[in-house]
């Protein structure tokens, strides 16, 4: 019996579909992409149940690091469509005797996270384009009685735009010390309702337990 | 990919078979594949959430007195070091300094704070466990943000729960912090506040977690 020959083909997997969903996934991506901006110090937010999405605009966020190490930034990174940010410096300038070049400005409305430095080594640090040295003056704005930046950034804040919310974010081992030091300095400047950061979790409330 | 066989006419002439052009899409596939990965690891999804908080204003005018609440309904709650909770109820007054109470001590777990606060807050937990239960099984029908403003009418309206003033001993941590706020959403209490640690509370907590006393009373 001759044996019935079937056609060999190599097989053809159809690729068109699985390039169309792939094609519709990047673009969803990329279209809904905020990127998450590199802080200078890592930090782990406590959880709470508030379902609150964070405000885009009008913020200026305080990055409290495990070190007790204090950082700002403001709308969130680079994209500051009202432009305060080099209003702010400018401000800031004023209030410690330096100016800065409109090039030190630029580089400051781009510096796309947190900040942590010094007023006196702004210059240096906006000079600067390496990750390295840039972290290395990353020591956390000054807070102490004597030599109070932070109330100065705060109030440079509030001149330049009036309706600016305070946000915390801070993480779960910073010292309670340093926050209450926060809470006693935003005070002072009128501020007494803030925003805290942190990250959703499903509370497990038992009822039965209650009403026992 | 999609293939297209012609068949070849008989007789005539023989034409060249005509073949869909193969494009070769693999690298394309390769890229967006890389692409893809990239905005996947890259992109923040879920936004973080706030949590809002008002703290009482600063009185600078010492003729305005801070207002007056009931002793019976405060429940004091002292941060402590090592996640822990320590409250005690009422208030200390000037002639028990010299004798603090002893603190009593609880933890974060859910039998912890939250069954002490939900314990002394029941009635109004209840009603808005309720009212939350009537919304969701569509016995009343509200909008999201009429529901919300029907909570906190409860909340404004009720005069039976707790009055929790919070305090932080300088060795507690900020996520103790967040942590006892949320407790206070999640039990539904009406009344809280962040207040600043008096030196009793903390000579109460050194005590209370044998550290050596460092807390003096402020003089006058």
């Amino acid at each position: 019996m001759p044996k019935i020959k079937l056609p060999t083909k190599s097989p053809h997997i159809d690729m068109t579909p699985m390039v169309d969903l792939f094609a519709v996934m990047l673009i969803f991506l990329m279209l809904t992409a905020t990127m998450r901006q590199p802080e200078p110090a890592p930090v782990d937010t406590p959880y709470s149940i508030s379902e609150k999405p964070t405000p885009d605009f009008n913020t200026i966020t305080l990055l409290l690091s495990k070190d007790n190490k204090v950082f700002l930034n403001f709308d969130n990174g680079p994209d500051t469509l009202l432009k305060f940010r080099p209003k702010i410096l400018t401000e800031m300038g004023k209030r410690y005797n330096i100016e800065f070049t409109p090039n030190e400005l630029r580089e400051f409305e781009k510096y796309p996270s947190s900040m942590g430095v010094p007023i006196l080594k702004m210059k240096d640090f906006l000079a600067t384009k390496d990750v390295k040295a840039r972290t290395a003056l990353q020591t956390g704005i000054p807070i102490d009685s004597t030599d109070n930046q932070l109330a100065d950034w705060i109030f440079c804040t509030r001149s330049v735009n009036p309706s600016v919310q305070a946000c915390i974010k801070g993480d779960t081992k910073t010292s309670f010390e340093v926050v209450q030091k926060i809470l006693d300095i935003m005070a002072e400047k009128n501020v007494f309702k803030f925003n805290l950061i942190t990250t959703l979790e499903a509370a497990k409330i038992n009822l039965a337990e209650i009403q026992k | 990919m999609a293939e297209i066989i012609q068949e070849e006419k008989a007789g005539g002439k023989k034409k060249a078979t005509k073949h869909a052009p193969h494009i070769d899409m693999t690298p394309m596939v390769d890229l967006m594949c890389l692409l893809i990965t990239f905005f996947m690891l890259t992109t923040a999804f879920s936004k973080a959430k706030i949590m809002e908080i008002n703290l009482p204003e600063k009185i600078k005018d010492p003729t305005i007195e801070p207002p007056k609440i009931s002793a019976s309904r405060t429940l004091n709650i002292v941060l402590g070091p090592d996640n822990k909770i320590y409250y005690y109820p009422g208030t200390i007054k000037p002639e028990d300094y010299s004798n603090l109470p002893p603190l009593q001590e609880t933890n974060f777990s859910a039998n912890g704070i939250r069954l002490l606060l939900l314990e002394r807050n029941r009635a109004l937990f209840k009603k808005i466990d309720d009212f939350k239960k009537q919304v969701l099984t569509g016995k009343i029908i509200m909008g999201q943000d009429s529901v919300l403003k029907s909570v906190s009418k409860l909340k404004t309206d009720d005069d039976t729960g707790p009055i929790v003033l919070i305090k932080a001993y300088k060795k507690a941590n900020y996520g103790n912090f967040v942590d006892i706020l949320d407790e206070m959403s999640i039990c539904g209490i009406a009344r809280y506040t962040f207040v600043p640690t008096a030196w009793y509370d903390e000579r109460m907590v050194e005590t209370a977690a044998g550290i050596a006393p460092t807390a003096t009373p402020a003089k006058k």
